[in-house]
């Protein structure tokens, strides 16, 4: 059988600029979004995911003529989140040329929105993305760009969310967030196997070893990551990149 | 001219990003006056079974493409969904499907296996026959597929392309001017672009 795990670039957007953070503060200005994607189009990249995360903070809905903008550059799979809240939003977004939706602070605030969602548009469309950190010895929820901690632990969250009908988890670190010292591995372990859909892990990829490191440790479907994809070199020079099908495949990540 | 028939559900403005890409004209709608325009008609689709029939039945369109497929005879290509619905009827679902087909679409039995479901990402397909659709394309062709039911032929003849996950499936279908993928080639960079331009300069 063919092996590709998906190796998946996340974009951060608020207000309409690229940018990065560290552990979601810190923020770095990285530049225009489309002109991102353009590049990873031409790489040819498994999947891209687009995060507006100031969306829901400001109370805003997600920013359709910007996200149709990047859907016209990319022919690859594309997955949008931030400020969703309505099925209207949802079927707009499928409509524009993403297939699939993440959702986040909905899971706790809206879960009737997930399940109205998977009812109409099927679950490979609704993807749950929980964001964890580790507080006072254990692991909890964070929503609304990690700015309000919500008494339940990603497993559970994990759980409620596949009953929900969710076709996909991403699980994201917020203590590894931009720190590119590798995948929280016991996190992303922890909720693949508490759930039968896959899980796509993010939070810490600093460069190839991680990848393959939660996908053959972790045992997550696909691994994404932020900076490994914008930054080069020690320094973190902003340049759009990802590691190429020979390296890929070099690594043992992908096999054929 | 492609249609792209817009009935409240699916990709369609990927499927028309790269048609534009690929230089044909297209146009998404579900008036079924400016469908008859149109040489070729894309049913595209990403959603449930019984959501999508609902739609088709409850605008008229399920007689329409049923009318240009058999009595027409106009090029209908069913992506994902789209697919699925050229079928007699899902697992998925209650409702009967276009019955374009012989075929029915069925859950993956991988209970046995560590594999999940829906099945997601890249995967490689083998070419079962000859088709205008896949004319001159050489090598490995790899292609996104993100589903959780596929298709189960009647007969070997209206299988196009498998695909393996767990077990050989069948991941596109054939019928004279009907045809079916369960992969999104909107979604598939140069593989995807090379198989739309086949469908809409020779199918």
């Amino acid at each position: 059988m063919f092996i590709r795990p998906r190796i998946i670039p996340v974009l951060l957007i608020d207000d309409r600029d690229l940018i990065k953070t560290v552990k979601f503060k810190d923020r770095t200005y990285l530049g225009d979004p489309v002109n991102a994607v353009k590049i990873f189009n031409r790489k040819g990249i498994d999947e891209l995911s687009i995060l507006d995360i100031g969306a829901t903070k400001n109370g805003k809905e997600p920013d359709f003529e910007l996200l149709r903008d990047i859907a016209s550059e990319a022919f690859m799979p594309l997955s949008c989140g931030g400020g969703i809240t309505t099925v209207d939003q949802v079927r707009e977004l499928l409509a524009i040329g993403y297939e699939k939706v993440v959702i986040n602070t909905g899971l706790i605030r809206n879960p009737s929105l997930i399940r109205k969602s998977v009812e109409l548009f099927g679950s490979q469309s609704i993807v749950a993305s929980i964001d964890a950190k580790f507080v006072k010895g254990q692991y909890k929820c964070v929503i609304a760009d990690g700015n309000e901690t919500v008494e339940i632990t990603p497993v559970k969250l994990a759980k409620e969310a596949e009953d929900m009908g969710v076709g996909e988890i991403i699980i994201n670190s917020v203590d590894r967030d931009g720190g590119m010292q590798g995948y929280d591995i016991t996190l992303v372990k922890s909720i693949v196997e508490s759930v039968k859909i896959p899980v796509t892990a993010i939070g810490g990829a600093g460069g190839i070893n991680d990848l393959k490191k939660v996908l053959h440790e972790g045992h997550a479907h696909a691994a994404a990551g932020g900076s490994m994809f914008v930054y080069y070199g020690k320094l973190k020079a902003v340049l759009i990149t990802a590691p190429s099908e020979e390296e890929l495949l070099n690594a043992g990540i992908y096999k054929q | 001219m492609v249609g792209i028939i817009d009935y409240g559900l699916g990709n369609l403005g990927s499927i028309q990003n790269m048609l534009k890409v690929i230089g044909e004209k297209s146009v998404i709608t579900f008036d079924t006056d400016k469908l008859d325009k149109c040489e070729r008609l894309i049913l595209p689709g990403v959603g449930a079974f019984d959501a999508g029939m609902g739609k088709l039945n409850e605008n008229g369109l399920a007689q329409f493409v049923k009318q240009k497929a058999l009595v027409d005879k106009k090029p209908i290509l069913g992506i994902c969904l789209g697919m699925q619905l050229l079928g007699r009827k899902s697992e998925e679902g209650e409702l009967p499907g276009l019955g374009l087909i012989p075929f029915d679409n069925i859950k993956f039995r991988l209970d046995d296996t560590d594999l999940k479901v829906p099945h997601m990402g890249w995967d490689i397909v083998d070419f079962k026959q000859d088709n205008r659709l896949i004319k001159n394309l050489k090598g490995t062709q790899r292609y996104y597929f993100v589903h959780s039911y596929h298709a189960k032929c009647d007969s070997e003849e209206n299988v196009l392309m498998t695909c393996d996950y767990g077990y050989e499936f069948t991941a596109s279908v054939v019928k004279d001017n009907i045809l079916g993928v369960q992969f999104h080639p909107e979604k598939s960079h140069n593989f995807g672009m090379a198989l739309l331009e086949n469908f809409v300069k020779g199918c």
